[in-house]
């Protein structure tokens, strides 16, 4: 044997390679393109059954109101409530408030949390002394911090703002903690045999790798936003959706409470629906099923 | 052909223990290994789960440090990781938020290389591997075999001074597993690079190495080294012959019947190949 013989081998070996590779891309494409045809016509049949859901729903409550128990009013009464609290503009400024003191107790409880999450998960120091609070403060349903946060806070937005901020924090920093804490070990050990050292790991490893954690901890974190609204709103608030749905109740005006509860349903959905756009576009390496 | 013995070797271990602690008892993962690893030689570990092969790379690659002895690298004592010797795992590794191309790109990168010298680095090792057409591609849509490939082409980007291989062609099918062996075999007859290979599969040990290490476990600790007498390039006709099963029978029974004194093959395995 000779030093010639491997380079023909090799030769060869890469012209059926390439054979192969075309081969295999063709299959993969088609595969692909099967595949995509395929979770098409699951989306439009989903999407068919979600809108026959919508309408039998409608149609149940409409039932339900038509056979008058409780005073239930009925789809067509909400609608009329929602053209007159859309006409006199009382619903967008409800709408506004109440979406201002979600938006902005959210994006602080998230800025604050990942963060948190990073250190608890990076640093042993820092989780053993963050997780025991953590921890505790989970336990406590936010709300229950209210009557504290308007002793100390006083009534106006900042103890809302306040309780909220704290609900998606404690559901976000959980979720960052355990994303840095789950990247694979291997992961790490082969960014470091490349060369990389902690700062490198932690930018290129670490924080992409935790990725879908932090969006899964968003989007539970927007969930706790949204309920702890209302509640916060019962702090004499003067405008927003919860105080509307309050005021809605000491006279028995069950139409502006359905369309303050769908209010709070449709944007909730919208913001989720957005989040959920955003894992898809960062997360698209992941393997799903 | 065979590697430079003479020179001071690429990788040595001396009197390399490794301790763990396992639930309050002492747990020898290695004890007192002697090895020395030639300029350009392929070295492939076997021996029973829990011998120690995984901890002996692992201390070379600088994951792990030895609890006694010294580990060297071209004469120089193993201080944490480095680019200079390149560690290919068994799960491949690759990072799943990154393209094939930017996997392998990942290393030069941290080096700091310049973008342009960087594109052609990259795709010299794609070519090499024969990933070029899927570069734009993300590992979770790659087979086990093209995810292997893209881990080699990532560790050759670096041009490491010794190959670390863990169990690399564990987790392919059969055929595949043999198609990568020859393309190693074939890079490496051109780069000569030092390979220390760990493998469950006596057949591959044999194939791929100068010399076979069976190990043993607790403690962990080297049981028979095999010099494999056959020449490079190793073919098929190799793969089937007598003399090439006698040392497959020699390391079968190293690996299997540890109780029994290690036999070394009775044909001297360093006869010419018909």
């Amino acid at each position: 044997m000779t030093d010639t013989h491997p380079t023909q081998a090799h030769a060869a070996g890469t012209a059926t390679d390439t054979a192969d590779a075309a081969t295999a891309r063709q299959a993969a494409r088609s595969q692909a393109q099967r595949e995509q045809q395929r979770q098409r016509r699951t989306r439009r049949r989903l999407l068919g059954l979600n809108l026959v859901s919508a309408v039998l729903g409608l149609g149940l409550w409409g039932f339900f109101a038509w056979l008058d128990l409780a005073g239930l009013p009925g789809p067509r009464d909400v609608g009329a409530r929602a053209i007159e609290l859309v006409a006199n503009g009382q619903l967008f400024k409800d709408a506004a408030a109440s979406l201002q003191r979600v938006l902005l107790g959210f994006a602080l409880g998230t800025l604050l949390a990942i963060p948190v999450g990073f250190l608890m998960g990076w640093y042993t120091v820092a989780r053993g002394l963050l997780e025991p609070y953590v921890q505790f403060f989970r336990t406590i349903p936010p709300l229950a911090m209210i009557p504290l946060a308007i002793v100390f806070l006083g009534i106006g937005e900042v103890p809302k703002v306040f309780v909220i901020t704290l609900a998606a924090f404690l559901v976000s920093v959980i979720s960052t903690y355990q994303g840095v804490v789950n990247v694979d070990r291997v992961l790490i050990n082969a960014a470091r045999v490349l060369g990389a050292g902690d700062a490198a790991v932690f930018r290129r490893v670490v924080i992409p790798a935790s990725t879908p954690f932090i969006l899964v901890g968003m989007r539970t974190g927007l969930g706790a936003a949204w309920s702890t609204l209302v509640a916060a709103e019962l702090i004499a608030a003067q405008e927003g959706l919860g105080h509307r749905m309050q005021q809605a109740q000491i006279y028995y005006d069950l139409s502006t409470i359905f369309v303050a509860l769908i209010t709070i349903g449709v944007m909730g959905l919208l913001m989720d629906r957005l989040l959920l756009w955003l894992d898809s576009r960062l997360t698209r390496w992941q393997e799903r099923r | 052909m065979s590697p430079d013995t003479s020179s001071p070797p690429k990788i040595a271990f001396e009197r390399v223990s490794c301790v763990f602690d396992l639930q309050g008892e002492p747990f020898h993962a290695v004890r007192e290994v002697d090895l020395s690893i030639a300029d350009g030689e392929i070295v492939t570990l076997v021996g029973p789960s829990g011998c120690g092969k995984s901890t002996l790379m692992n201390m070379v690659a600088g994951l792990l440090d030895p609890s006694a002895g010294r580990v060297l690298v071209d004469g120089q004592p193993v201080h944490g990781p480095g680019p200079e010797r390149g560690v290919i795992f068994q799960q491949y590794a690759l990072f799943p938020w990154l393209t094939v191309r930017e996997n392998v790109a990942f290393g030069l990168e941290i080096a700091g290389v310049p973008r342009a010298e960087r594109e052609r680095t990259v795709a010299r090792c794609l070519d090499l591997v024969g990933l070029s057409a899927f570069a734009d591609a993300l590992p979770k849509t790659l087979s086990g075999g093209m995810k292997q490939r893209c881990a080699i082409a990532r560790a050759y980007a670096v041009n490491p001074k010794v190959l670390l291989m863990d169990e690399p062609f564990g987790a392919l099918d059969a055929l595949t597993r043999v198609h990568m062996q020859d393309q190693l075999l074939q890079t490496w007859s051109r780069d000569r690079r030092t390979i220390l290979f760990i493998t469950h599969d006596v057949d591959e040990a044999v194939y791929l190495a100068h010399r076979v290490v069976v190990m043993a476990a607790r403690p962990g600790r080297v049981h028979h080294v095999a010099p494999v007498g056959l020449p490079y390039p190793r073919t098929e006709a190799m793969r089937l012959s007598p003399a090439f099963q006698q040392l497959r029978n020699e390391v079968w029974t190293a690996v299997y019947h540890q109780d029994r004194p290690p036999a070394v093959a009775t044909a001297a395995p360093d006869s010419p190949h018909p």
